[in-house]
Order: C-alpha cells, then structure tokens, then sequence
C-alpha cells in the first residue's frame, strides 16, 4: 500500500516540474478534432493554423507565440475538459478553434468566465449570437443560419418548387434546417434529422427512400465531414442523381472532393452549394493562401482551414496593435473587433455579437485545369449579410 | 493481520494526499489540478457506489452511468428553468431542490428497473441494465429543450442556503472540492457500514451461494433490491455534482462506455477492497491526463494496459500490493 | 405512404437485418460455446472494413480486396485468439468485457496509426453499381447483393452446424459445454475455429457495408451493442435464434426511423415527432429486448438441452 503512495508522490512530483518548458511570449489555444473521423476536418485546420505560424515566422506583435493544439474527440464533455485545461493549467492567452456548435457551447463559459477571448474558427450556434451572446466572443466563420439562408435564396433562384430536407440531428444540423426554411419559398415536403455524435447513422437509405417518394424539386442537405462522402455515394448509388437534383451545404468541400473523384462519383459534377467563400474567389490574400497551401500539403484547403487561417492572422492584427501584450482583455477585445487585417474573403466588418457580416456565394463544383474536382463561384447570393440573430444580442 | 495494518495505513495516506495534494498544486499556480482532483472524488463516489452492487452483491450492473446522468439533469433542468423561464414547479437554483430531485428520480428509476432486472441473472443481468441506462440515454436525447444529443450549459451551481443565508457557496472551487470530499468519505463510511452489516452479510452470502442463503429461509431479492436502490441513489448524487463541477449536463454521460469506465475503475483499483473504487478512479484519472497529454493516441497505452490488468493483475491495485485474492472480502 | 416505399424501406430493414446477423453468429457462437464476452468482435467488423478498402485501392479491384481482407482477418483472429483470447475463457464475463473493451480501444488506435483519422472509401465495380427496377420499385444491385452474401452465409452455416461432424461438436459445445471435454475432443483447437470462424463473418459484414457507409475508426462500436442485443433476443447460442432476432431488430429500426415520425404526427406537433422518432425508434429496441429477458430469459430459440 505503501508502493501505492510512492506511485502517487512520484506523480505529484512529476506534474510540479514543468513538462515542456513554454517559452513563447504570447500562447493561443486552439480546440479541434484530432481523433474519430471528425479529424479530418481538425487535421485540415490544423495544418491551416500551422502554415500561418510559419507566415508570422511564430511572432505576432514583436512577440514570439505558439499555439497549444487540444483534442475534443468530437464530445462536447471533452471539449470542454480540454478547455479548461488550457485555461487554467496552460495559461492561454486566447483559446481559437471548435468545429462543432454543441462542443462550442459546452465550453465556450470556460474562457468568459475567466475573462479570456475565444474566437471560433467554425461553429456559430443561433444561441452565441443572439440571447446568449457574450463580449469575449468573435467569430472568423459565420452564423450556422447564414450559409443556409444564402441556399434557399439559390434554391429561389433556381426555381425550386418543393423540397426535400436532411440534416444531422444536433444543433448546427437544426440551425441549418431553420436557415433554410427563412428563405426558401416553395414547399417542404418532407425533412429528417439522422443521429449524429460519435457514433452518428451512415446509412441513410430509409430517408433516401422517402425522399425520392416524396417527389420533390431538389433535396437540400448538411452532412460535414466523413457522413458527406458517405451520403454522396449512397445518392448516387440510390440512382437519384437525374431524378432529385442535390443542393447541399457543408457536405461538399475540399476535404471531400479528393475521396469522391476517387470513387468516381460523377454525379455531383454540377451540383451546388452556398459558402462565404471559395478557393477560387478573387481576393489577393486568399489567392496567396490557397497557392501557399496547396504548395505546402499538395492539396487544396477547405473552408475550416480558410477559417482557422483568418482566426490566427486576426489575432496577429490585434497583437500588433497592442505591441504583443494581451493582459487586459478590454483592449484585446476592442482591437479584434476593428478586423483589420487581409482576411481570406476581402474585407469584412463585426456585428453587434461579433459574428462577420460578410458576403455570401453559390458554388458549383467542377474540375479544375488540372483534372481535379473542385468548386468554383458562380454568383453572389448574399451580399454584406448579417445573421437574423444579431437583433436578439444585448451587445 | 500485517495486511490489515497495511491496508488501513494506506488508506489513510492516500486521502491525506488526495486532500492536500490539490492544495499544494494550486499554491504553486497550478490551478488546474483541484478541477482533476474533483473530477477525481466525483467518479470515485460514483465507483464506490457501484462497488456496492459488483463487489458486495456481486450484481455486474452495466447501466450505472444511467444515475450519473439522471443526476447531473436533475441539476441542468431545474437551472434552466430558472434561467430562461419556463416550467415554474421544476425551476430553481436551490441546491437542495436538486439534491431531493435527484434522490427521488434515481430511486424510483432503480426501485422500478431493480425489481425487473434482479429477476434475472449473470450475463441476463449485465445486459437487461444496460438497456435501462441505453433508454434512458435516448430519452435524454430526444429532450430537444434541454439540447438534446448536444447536452445543456449550467449556468449556475446549485445554491445551498439555509433559512436565506447561503451556507455553502459552492461556487467557490475550493468550497466545492472539500463538499465533494467530505461526501466521499461519507459514501465509503456508509458502503463499510452496510458491508459489515447483517443486511451487508446477506448480500454477501447470497452471491457466494444463494441456494445456501434460501435454504436458510431468507429471500435475497429484497436485499438485493434495496442495495440496487441504495447505489442508485449514491450515483444519482455523484451526478449532481458533476453537473455542478462541469456547469454542462449531456446525454453523453449516460453512454454504455462510462458505465464500462466506472467497471474499470472498480476492477483497476481491485473489487474486494473498500479503497478499491477510489484508487482506481485516481489511477483513471491522472492515466487519462497524462497519457492524453503525451500524445492523441492515448487510447493505445490505454488499451493494453487495461488488458495488462485484467491479464496479469487479478485483483486490481490492491490485490496487487496485498496479494489477496479476488473472492475474499477484507474483514 | 405508399406501397413501393414500405417495399424499399422492408427491403433496407432486410439488409439491416442481414448485416446483424453476419455480426451476431460469430458471437453468439462464441459466447455459447466458449461463455465468453467479446466487445472486440466490433473490431472484427471494422478490421474488415479496412483491409478490404486498402486491398481494393491498391489492387484496383474490389474481389481481390474482399479476398485478401477475409484471409488477413482470419489470420488476426487466430493470432488474437491465442494471444489473448485463450486467457479469457476461464474468467469472469466482467474480465472479459473489460479486457476486450482493451482490445477496441487498441484495434482503433491501430486502424487511426495506420490509415489515419479520415477511413477509406470502397469504389465498387461498375458490375455492382446501378440499380435494377420491379415495376416502380427500384433496388440498388450492390445492396441485393448485400442480402444474397448474406443469406448464403446463413445457409452455410446452417449446413455447418446442422448436418457436419464440426457442427455436432459446436452444437454439442453450446448446449453442454463439460461434454464436450469429456468426449476427448481437442476443445482448444474447436474453440480457435468457432472465433475464427466468427471473426470472418464480422469481418463480412464490415466490409460489405463499407462500400455504402465507408470504412470509419470505431464503425463497430454502436453496431456490437446492438448485435448483443440481438443474440439475447435469439437465445445465446442458437445461430437460428441470432437470424431470427437479426431480421426483427433490423426491421424495427429501420420502419421506426422511416414511418415513426408520420405516425408520431398525428398526435404530436411535426417538430416534436421529428426529434422524437428516431429516438423511440432507438428505445423500441431495447424496451423489446427488456421484455424478452422479463418474459422469457432464455431468448426466443434457446439452443436444446441446456
């Protein structure tokens, strides 16, 4: 027994001794996924966030920096522990990242409770930017309704007359649906949220089933991450390509696109999608990303990396205006909202809850000069959008 | 005897250093590790109550975390309703509101599942009280206004006051850690109390050799019955501080994983011993945050340690350091 | 709610079913014959999954991939079972979930070191993609193909346990397991066969759903719960009791996930029924299994003589 005691002064003892020495000036947290299959959407933000250290030559302000990454493991629980871990152990300056809504919400108190920043570099539920919003809060991505919203006016646009919806079922897979439906002015003849989580449904041939019986226009869906590569395929395997045309948002992009040219899914050649951004819009600071990254990782970025490149540079603007020192919150907060810096979509302003309100694109995807499937801009849909939300925010 | 003497030593020492090694991380700024201590004592209530029906009775209940989160949402509700409006019966901060809610739901939760699942026996058993905890999962899944698959932020801890005054502001980490504690020393007082009890010696008993024990004229059922109940309602209150330790209450406390994580810990630390659940919830804890720390693929090391213990460490910690076996309940 | 969507939807619940089957056999067999617990099975399942999806990249071919995976999945189950399974047979059950609950933890690990987060696609051959139409009904080929994998691996495994001297012996072994010792047969070698046998078969399944769903780190984990379910429901033990139970559970998650809203809304606000439905459709499954284990412990076609 006495062993046993030994065992824990030596663990005592080996946490009182700094494990790694932190040498940098300025630390920045950076919550995503690293394991499950949502890693491949927290590999692609990662690797984003790195290539914009090596930019900054890891100095922002005159100070050095670096960026502690944690892991989530696609729960809210996690997300949370990691958190606080960050805060309360490693001492973090401002804590980025958080891909989904729900481990965004679980953990987004334990950085404004101690007075720190947090800056999402995806998620953005209705409830941080409307009744929940908070001062320490910004946003590099957008309100979850937005890019929806932008959807159903294409879905107008295209004269779509009835639709098929389908959608995870948590929150950002809702907020999706409640976009949708404030713009989109035909009928709805049927919707379904599937299970998500950790252990989320992948076989999505009941609810395919009913949406062809439905008859329906257009099927809109949302599937991030792995379950799109898995609902494309049982789309066009199902043979619904001619009959029940696909808008989707967040279920097509870069980190899909590879996997499904692979697999010879050519039946979303043409389909379309709604996106603050693309690779191939036309600004001269997401040129040099997209070229800078593709070099670096021989591949081309999603939108979370777009994101999660913008949540570091936006704090390097801030640091550079307050000379590297981030002790008083006040004056880190005031300087990110001004955003002055070369974001990936060209300029963009802060709301009153610090969601951007910025412009809003349908894609289509296509083959680029190289034979390889990406998306490319068609038109603007939404121009210098804010979210619905932002009336609700006190702020 | 030697053992006895060891064991007790031991035991203190390590509640000595579970109070005041928190303490001293923190005076030296590592505020971080009384959050890891709490979350510690929390799980090690949990395990502890668990260890009642596993190791006394000798009931394998796979469905345990089903309390933890029927607890932890006995605090989320009331808190959310006080918030935002809403159900003015179910709504509160009152700490003790929450404690009586708790109580009543896990009780009535255990008495009803209890009574058809101790029907059963063995695997039967092991699998008839994971699907409770798995209805209930779902059932939590499926309260769209609390948030459903995506849990729900506490916005406030529970408030414990008498007649106005707040005597126990919990709101205050250290406040927290030492209520935690002293429960934990309670629960394991109260656990060594019924073990060493005529009602304890009957459970004990009936899982050695039930024939025996019905020969004798007495039915188990009702004992068994009332430890499911008691264990129950232990985890139901161990949830209720966990929603107040993580301000977030989520379906995803109730998982079958976690049932299996509370196993381990019992198994870890080694069934037979009272200490068992609580050093190998410590063990737990600080593995998970070492070896997580160390790398993303912590769930390796993890892995095959857990099958290192099962395979070459029969009776846990303490069975390692006692060199008693499974089967033998200390005295 | 027409009739040629019931048709698909029985037909998606039949595949279900089809796959749960091809899970449960192997452990159910497993558990009657050696009393042993294996969570990892659902590593079997997801091993499969994998093998099969990097055979098939690199080779070009799908078959080829199928080949090699149930050949390497094989070879991983015996040196598994030898390793550590052959441990476990004498323990408790808890040691034995705990223990191969290491084991998941340790297969998803390797899979994420080895293949990284993302999982693989499967790309079919042009052979089994496209549709085949009844009348209006129209049925993916890869998906009838599924089922007749499937129902060709019940029946042999119906003449394998039914009418060979191997299957005696397994029977034998699942009714009375003392017997079979007493009898002078090899029990370890028998043991090794019926796992490898069952982790073929779980292999099976992962690699046939894998072309639909991919290949996913953790893909068996939600799915041996519910194969658990089953083999209770079936009686442990009775490959015959594992179909049966399989089909059922298959067809219940299936109609409740695609018709349960519908009804739901007749008494309930849409919004509600559609966050519910899935929901109960999920507890259907277990409140049915509860009820079996109340009303008749030992499943519905407990193997005889036990």
């Amino acid at each position: 027994m006495n062993k046993n005691f030994l065992i824990g002064a030596a663990l005592a003892g080996l946490c009182s001794t700094p494990l790694a020495a932190h040498a940098a000036d300025i630390k920045i947290g950076f919550v995503t996924t690293l394991t499950t299959g949502g890693a491949v959407i927290g590999n692609d933000m990662r690797d984003a966030v790195n290539l914009a250290v090596e930019q900054l030559d890891s100095t922002m302000g005159g100070k050095s920096f670096e960026v502690l990454f944690e892991d989530d493991g696609f729960k809210p629980e996690t997300g949370k522990q990691v958190t606080d871990k960050l805060i309360k152990e490693d001492n973090v300056d401002i804590v980025a990242g958080y891909i989904w809504s729900n481990v965004l919400m679980a953990s987004y108190k334990s950085v404004t409770r101690a007075d720190k920043i947090i800056i999402s570099a995806n998620a953005g539920p209705s409830a941080i930017a409307g009744k929940l919003c908070n001062e320490n809060f910004f946003s590099t991505s957008w309100q979850n309704n937005q890019t929806p919203m932008a959807m159903g006016e294409l879905l107008n646009a295209r004269g779509v007359k009835s639709l098929y919806m389908m959608a995870p079922n948590y929150a950002a897979g809702k907020d999706m649906v409640a976009g949708i439906e404030r713009t989109f002015k035909g009928e709805f003849v049927g919707k379904d949220l599937t299970k998500w989580g950790a252990d989320a449904q992948l076989d999505f041939s009941a609810e395919l089933a009913k949406a062809k019986a439905s008859g329906a226009d257009g099927l809109a869906v949302f599937y991030p991450g792995k379950a799109g590569g898995a609902f494309i395929k049982q789309y066009q395997q199902a043979g619904l390509n001619d009959v029940l045309p696909l808008y989707s948002v967040f279920t097509i992009d870069s980190i899909s696109l590879p996997k499904l040219q692979e697999g010879k899914m050519d039946g979303i050649l043409g389909s379309e999608t709604s996106m603050f951004w693309g690779p191939d819009l036309d600004v001269p600071a997401n040129k040099a990303f997209v070229a800078s990254f593709k070099e670096k990782y021989g591949r081309y970025p999603s939108h979370y990396a777009a994101q999660s490149f913008d949540a570091i540079n936006l704090i390097a603007s801030a640091a550079d205006m307050l000379d590297g020192d981030f002790s008083d919150t006040d004056k880190v907060r005031d300087a990110l909202k001004k955003a002055d810096f070369d974001s990936i979509r060209g300029d963009f302003t802060y709301g009153n809850n610090h969601m951007p309100i910025q412009n809003f694109y349908a894609r289509k995807v296509v083959a680029d000069a190289d034979g390889n499937w990406t998306t490319s801009i068609t038109k603007t849909v939404l121009e210098s959008h804010q979210d619905v939300f932002a009336a609700e925010c006190k702020l | 005897m030697r053992s006895q003497i060891f064991h007790k030593f031991g035991a203190a020492l390590l509640l000595l250093t579970l109070l005041i090694v928190p303490f001293v991380m923190s005076y030296f700024g590592k505020t971080f590790w009384l959050d890891i201590f709490t979350r510690l004592i929390i799980l090690s209530i949990a395990a502890s109550s668990l260890s009642l029906l596993l190791s006394v009775a000798g009931l394998a209940s796979f469905g345990h975390a089903a309390y933890i989160g029927l607890g932890a949402y006995a605090v989320g509700i009331p808190v959310y309703f006080e918030t935002y409006g809403g159900n003015d019966f179910l709504a509160g901060y009152n700490g003790w509101w929450h404690l009586l809610l708790a109580v009543s739901v896990c009780a009535l939760f255990a008495l009803v599942t209890g009574a058809i699942s101790l029907r059963t026996r063995g695997v039967h058993f092991i699998m008839i009280t994971m699907a409770f905890s798995q209805m209930i999962f779902y059932l939590l899944v499926s309260l769209e206004e609390f948030g459903g698959d995506d849990g729900l932020s506490v916005d406030l801890r529970s408030e414990f006051a008498l007649l106005d005054t707040v005597v126990l502001d919990i709101e205050e980490p250290w406040i927290f850690y030492l209520l935690c504690y002293v429960l934990l020393l309670l629960v394991l007082f109260v656990i060594s109390r019924i073990t060493h009890s005529h009602f304890g010696r009957v459970l004990n008993a009936a899982r050695q050799n039930e024939q025996r024990v019905r020969a004798l004229g007495v039915n188990p059922y009702g004992y068994r019955l009332f430890a499911f109940v008691l264990a129950g309602v232990i985890a139901g209150l161990s949830g209720v501080l966990y929603a107040n330790y993580a301000y977030f209450v989520s379906p995803g406390m109730v998982e079958w994983t976690r049932s299996g994580e509370l196993m381990f810990m019992i198994i870890l630390g080694g069934v037979t011993s009272l200490f068992g659940p609580l050093i190998g919830a410590t063990c737990f804890v600080l593995l998970e945050y070492f070896l997580s720390r160390w790398t993303i693929f912590w769930h390796l090391p993890f892995g095959l340690l857990l099958l290192g213990v099962v395979l070459f460490g029969r009776g846990g910690i303490v069975g390692l350091l006692t060199r008693r076996r499974r089967g033998e309940l200390e005295p | 709610m027409d009739f040629t969507l019931v048709l698909t939807q029985a037909i998606n619940g039949l595949q279900l079913g089809i796959l749960l089957f091809l899970l449960s056999a192997g452990l159910t067999l497993t558990f009657g014959i050696m009393d042993l617990i294996n969570l990892a099975h659902a590593s079997f399942y997801m091993l499969g999954a994998f093998i099969c999806a990097a055979g098939t990249l690199y080779f070009d071919s799908f078959f080829i991939g199928v080949a090699i995976a149930i050949v390497i999945t094989a070879v991983l189950a015996l040196a598994v079972e030898k390793l550590v399974i052959a441990h476990l047979y004498v323990r408790d059950h808890l040691d034995q979930l705990l223990a191969t609950f290491g084991l998941i933890l340790i297969a998803d690990t390797g899979v994420h070191l080895i293949w990284g987060p993302a999982g693989l696609a499967i790309p079919l051959p042009p052979v089994l993609q496209g549709q085949i139409s009844f009348g209006e009904l129209v049925v993916p080929v890869y998906r009838l193909v599924i089922i007749a994998v499937g129902l060709l691996m019940a029946a042999g495994l119906y003449w394998l346990v039914n009418k060979t001297r191997a299957g005696m012996l397994i029977r034998a072994g699942a009714s009375n397991r003392q017997m079979l010792s007493s009898l002078g047969i090899n029990v370890q070698v028998l043991f090794s066969a019926v796992f490898v046998i069952g982790a073929v078969l779980a292999g099976l399944g992962g690699l046939l759903i894998a072309p639909i769903t991919e290949a996913s780190i953790g893909m068996g984990n939600d799915i041996i719960i519910t194969a658990f379910v089953v083999i209770i429901i079936g009686g442990i033990g009775s490959i015959k009791g594992a179909f049966v139970a399989a089909l059922i559970i298959g067809f219940i998650d299936t109609f409740g996930r695609a018709f349960l809203d519908t009804l739901f809304a007749f008494f309930m606000s849409v919004e509600s029924a559609e966050t519910a439905a899935p929901a109960v459709s999920a507890i259907l499954v277990y409140v049915l299994m509860a009820l079996i284990l109340v009303w008749r412990p030992q499943g519905l076609f407990p193997p005889k003589l036990r």
